[in-house]
C-alpha cells in the first residue's frame, strides 16, 4: 500500500471524488501525440507513442522504472528530443523552431521529483523571475500572484526565505506555485513526491488535489495509486517504452486487461 | 494511550568542553599529537623571539643615512673603535626610499608630484572600504564605478598627460604602483574574458567551443614568464618598424590573456558543479540561453567558483614580480635596485623582508574578503 493510500484509509487525507469537474462533453484536445519515438543512442525509449489528451483531463502515468514515463512527459516540453512522430501541444507543433519551443514552454508548467528550485534566490524571486523576464509582467503585479500562489500552498510566510530553509515537502509546494505563477494551461508533475519524506507527501498531493478540482488538465508521473484512484480519469501504463494499457482508473484497478499490468498492480499494491 | 515526552536534554560531561575539553582534542589527543605539540611549542620559543627583537626591538627607525643603522664596535684586538651593522633590522633604508619602492623611479625623483600617486591609492581605498560594509546601501553602483571608472582615474592621474601634468612615461612607473596596475588590470580584464571563454567552453556550437578549448589550453600551456618575453621581445618583430606600443600595457595584455586561460578552468569548474535540473526548470519556465545563463547557472557558477578565481588573483598578483625579466621594476625589482645603491648597499634582507610583509598583507586581505563573500552569499542550499 502506498503512503497516500495509508493516509486515504485513515481518512488523514480526503478523498476527492466526485467534487473533481468530468471534462466537458465536446472535449478539446491539447495534447496530441502521434507515432512518437525516440532513441538515446541506440536504446529505443519511446515506442510509436499515441496519446491525446483532453483539456482539463487528469492523467497519471505509471510503470516500472525505466519505462519511459518520465521521457515521455519531458518530451512534451522540449526537455526531451523526440527523432519521430509528430507532437502538437495547444495547437502549436512541437519542432525545431526555438518560437515553436517557447511558445509551448510558456503554456505548459512542469514540477520535478528533485525540485529544482533555485538556490541562490529567495522564494519569492524563484517565483516572480519567469514571469518578469518571460512574460514581462510588472514586478509588482508578479509579486502579487506571487503570493497569491504561495497562499493557495499555504507557505506566504516563507517568501523571503531561501529554498535550503525550507522542508523538502514546502519546497515541492514552492515548485509548484513557481511553475503556476506563469499561469500554464497544462501541469506536468515527473514523481512530485518521490522524493519526500513520507509525512510531506500529503502536503504537496494535498495541493495538487486542489489543483485537480480547480480543473487543470494534469500530466502526472507517480507512484501514488491513491491519488490516481482519487484524482485521474486516466491512468496510462506503461512499460518498454510503449503504452500498454489506459483506461478510468476504477477499470484500470479493478479489471486490468493485460498480463503485465495485473503483474505490476500486484506488486505494487501487494505490500 | 501513553503520551510521548522527550528525555530532556542535558549539559555535555565537563571534560569534553571549556578549556580542558578544547586542549584534550585539539592539542594532546595522542602521545603523538602531545609530542608534537610540545616540538612546536619549543621551536616557536626559539624562532619567534628572535625575530621579533630583530624587526621590532633591536631596528634602527630614524635618521635618514646607512651610518644611523650602524653602531660602534670596539675591537677587543686593537682597542680601536669601528662602525658596524646593528644588530636589528635598519628600517631607515626602506623608510629613505619609501618613494622609490612604492611608486617607481620618476616619483622618487619627483617628489613635487608624489601626490598624484598618493591620491591614487587613497582613491582606491576610499572606493574599496564602503564595499566592505555590509549595510552599504550604493555597493553596486560603488562597485560598478570603481571598475569601470576608477580605472581611467588612475591611469589619468599617474601618467598626468590627460589632466595637463607632467607626464610619467610609463616605462619610468614602478614600485608597488606597478605592480598594482599590472594585477588589478590584469584581474579586471581577465575576468570578463574568462567568463565568455567559461561559457564558450561549454558551448553546444563545435566552432565556438573549440575556438575557446584552443585560447583556453594554448594560454594554460606557456608559462607566463614565456608569454611576457614573447610580448616584449618578439611581438615587436611583427609590427612594422616605428609602430611600438608601450611596454607595460603589452606586460598587460600578457598577463590578462594568461590570467583569463585560468580564471576560465575555475569558472567552468563551477559551471559544471550546477545540476543539470536547474537548467531544465529554467527551460522548463520558458527561458533562452541569455537568461538561464544570466539569472541561473552563472550567478551559481560564480559563487562556487570564488574560491578557485581568488586562488588565481592572489597567484597573478604575485606572479607580477617576473616582469622584472622584461625590464620593467616592479615592486620586488625596486626594492632591489634600492638596496643596490651604493648608499644602502648589503641592505638586501631589509629589502626582502618588507616586500614579504606587503605581498602578505594584500593576499591575506584578498583570501580573507573571498571568505567573507563565500559565506555572505551562501544562501544555506543543502545541494540537489
Amino acid at each position: 500500500m502506498s503512503e497516500a493510500e495509508k493516509y486515504y484509509e485513515k481518512g488523514i487525507l480526503p478523498r476527492a471524488t466526485g467534487e473533481i469537474p468530468v471534462p466537458s462533453d465536446a472535449p478539446e484536445i491539447c495534447v496530441k501525440m502521434t507515432g512518437v519515438n525516440k532513441w538515446y543512442g541506440q536504446f529505443h525509449v519511446l515506442r510509436d507513442i499515441n496519446l491525446e489528451v483532453c483539456t482539463g483531463e487528469r492523467i497519471v502515468i505509471c510503470g516500472p522504472s525505466g519505462s519511459g514515463k518520465s521521457t515521455m512527459i519531458r518530451c512534451l516540453n522540449r526537455l526531451e528530443e523526440h527523432q519521430e512522430g509528430t507532437t502538437i501541444v495547444n495547437g502549436t507543433v512541437l519542432d525545431d523552431d526555438i518560437k515553436h519551443i517557447d511558445e509551448i514552454r510558456r503554456e505548459v508548467g512542469m514540477v520535478f521529483q528533485h525540485f529544482n528550485l533555485f538556490p541562490h534566490l529567495t522564494v519569492l524571486q524563484n517565483l516572480t523571475l519567469a514571469p518578469i523576464w518571460v512574460r514581462k509582467t510588472a514586478k509588482r503585479e508578479a509579486e502579487e500572484t506571487a503570493m497569491h500562489y504561495l497562499s493557495r500552498v499555504k507557505i506566504p510566510e516563507q517568501a523571503d526565505k531561501y529554498p535550503g530553509q525550507l522542508s523538502g515537502g514546502q519546497q515541492q509546494r514552492v515548485a509548484i506555485a513557481r511553475a503556476l505563477c506563469m499561469k500554464p494551461k497544462i501541469m506536468l508533475f515527473d514523481e512530485p513526491t518521490s522524493a519526500l519524506d513520507p509525512e510531506m507527501i500529503k502536503e504537496v498531493l494535498d495541493v495538487m488535489i486542489e489543483l485537480a478540482q480547480e480543473g487543470m488538465t494534469m500530466l502526472c508521473v507517480t507512484h501514488e495509486m491513491g491519488f490516481a484512484r482519487t484524482v485521474a480519469n486516466r491512468v496510462i501504463f506503461m512499460d518498454a517504452g510503449q503504452i500498454v494499457e489506459q483506461n478510468e482508473p476504477e477499470e484500470f484497478f479493478n479489471n486490468p486487461q493485460n498480463e503485465r499490468t495485473k503483474l505490476f498492480l500486484s506488486q505494487i499494491l501487494s505490500h | 494511550m501513553s503520551e510521548f515526552t522527550p528525555i530532556p536534554a542535558r549539559e555535555p560531561p565537563a571534560s569534553s568542553v571549556g578549556v580542558v575539553g578544547w586542549l584534550r582534542t585539539h592539542l594532546f589527543s595522542s602521545w603523538f599529537n602531545g609530542a608534537l605539540t610540545v616540538l612546536i611549542l619549543w621551536s616557536l620559543l626559539l624562532i619567534v623571539p628572535p625575530s621579533l627583537q630583530w624587526l621590532l626591538g633591536d631596528a634602527s627607525w630614524s635618521g635618514g643615512r646607512s651610518d644611523d643603522c650602524k653602531t660602534d664596535f670596539v675591537s677587543p684586538e686593537d682597542g680601536e673603535t669601528y662602525r658596524v651593522d646593528a644588530p636589528g633590522a635598519c628600517w631607515t633604508f626602506t623608510k629613505v626610499r619609501f618613494m622609490q619602492i612604492m611608486f617607481g623611479l620618476y616619483f622618487a625623483a619627483n617628489p613635487s608630484e608624489v601626490w598624484r600617486p598618493v591620491l591614487m591609492f587613497s582613491l582606491f581605498g576610499g572606493l574599496i572600504t564602503p564595499l566592505l560594509i555590509p549595510k552599504f546601501r550604493w555597493k553596486w553602483q560603488l562597485g560598478m564605478f570603481t571598475l569601470l571608472v576608477f580605472p581611467f582615474i588612475a591611469v589619468a592621474l599617474v601618467h598626468g598627460e590627460w589632466l595637463g601634468l607632467p607626464v610619467a612615461e610609463t616605462n619610468e612607473w614602478g614600485g608597488f604602483m606597478l605592480t598594482f596596475f599590472l594585477a588589478a588590470g590584469g584581474i579586471v580584464l581577465a575576468l570578463p574574458i574568462g567568463v565568455v571563454m567559461a561559457l564558450g567552453r561549454r558551448s553546444e556550437l563545435p566552432i565556438i567551443r573549440s575556438l575557446c578549448v584552443f585560447y583556453i589550453e594554448l594560454w594554460r600551456a606557456a608559462p607566463l614568464i614565456t608569454i611576457l618575453f614573447m610580448a616584449s621581445n618578439l611581438l615587436p618583430l611583427f609590427f612594422p618598424s616605428g609602430v611600438d606600443f608601450d611596454k607595460v600595457v603589452r606586460a598587460l595584455i600578457a598577463i590578462t590573456m594568461f590570467q583569463s586561460a585560468y580564471t576560465a578552468e575555475a569558472i567552468r569548474g563551477g559551471l559544471q558543479a550546477i545540476p543539470k535540473g536547474q537548467d531544465e526548470a529554467a527551460s522548463a519556465l520558458g527561458m533562452g540561453y541569455w537568461r538561464k545563463t544570466g539569472f541561473i547557472t552563472l550567478p551559481q557558477a560564480m559563487k562556487i567558483s570564488i574560491p578557485g578565481i581568488v586562488n588565481t588573483f592572489i597567484e597573478l598578483f604575485k606572479d607580477t614580480t617576473l616582469v622584472g625579466i622584461i625590464g620593467l621594476h616592479d615592486f620586488l625589482g625596486s626594492a632591489q635596485i634600492a638596496a643596490r645603491s651604493p648608499e644602502w648597499k648589503g641592505y638586501d634582507f631589509e629589502a626582502y623582508v618588507y616586500v614579504a610583509l606587503i605581498f602578505f598583507m594584500c593576499c591575506f586581505a584578498m583570501s580573507k574578503y573571498s571568505q567573507h563573500l563565500e559565506r555572505k552569499l551562501d544562501t544555506g542550499h543543502k545541494e540537489r
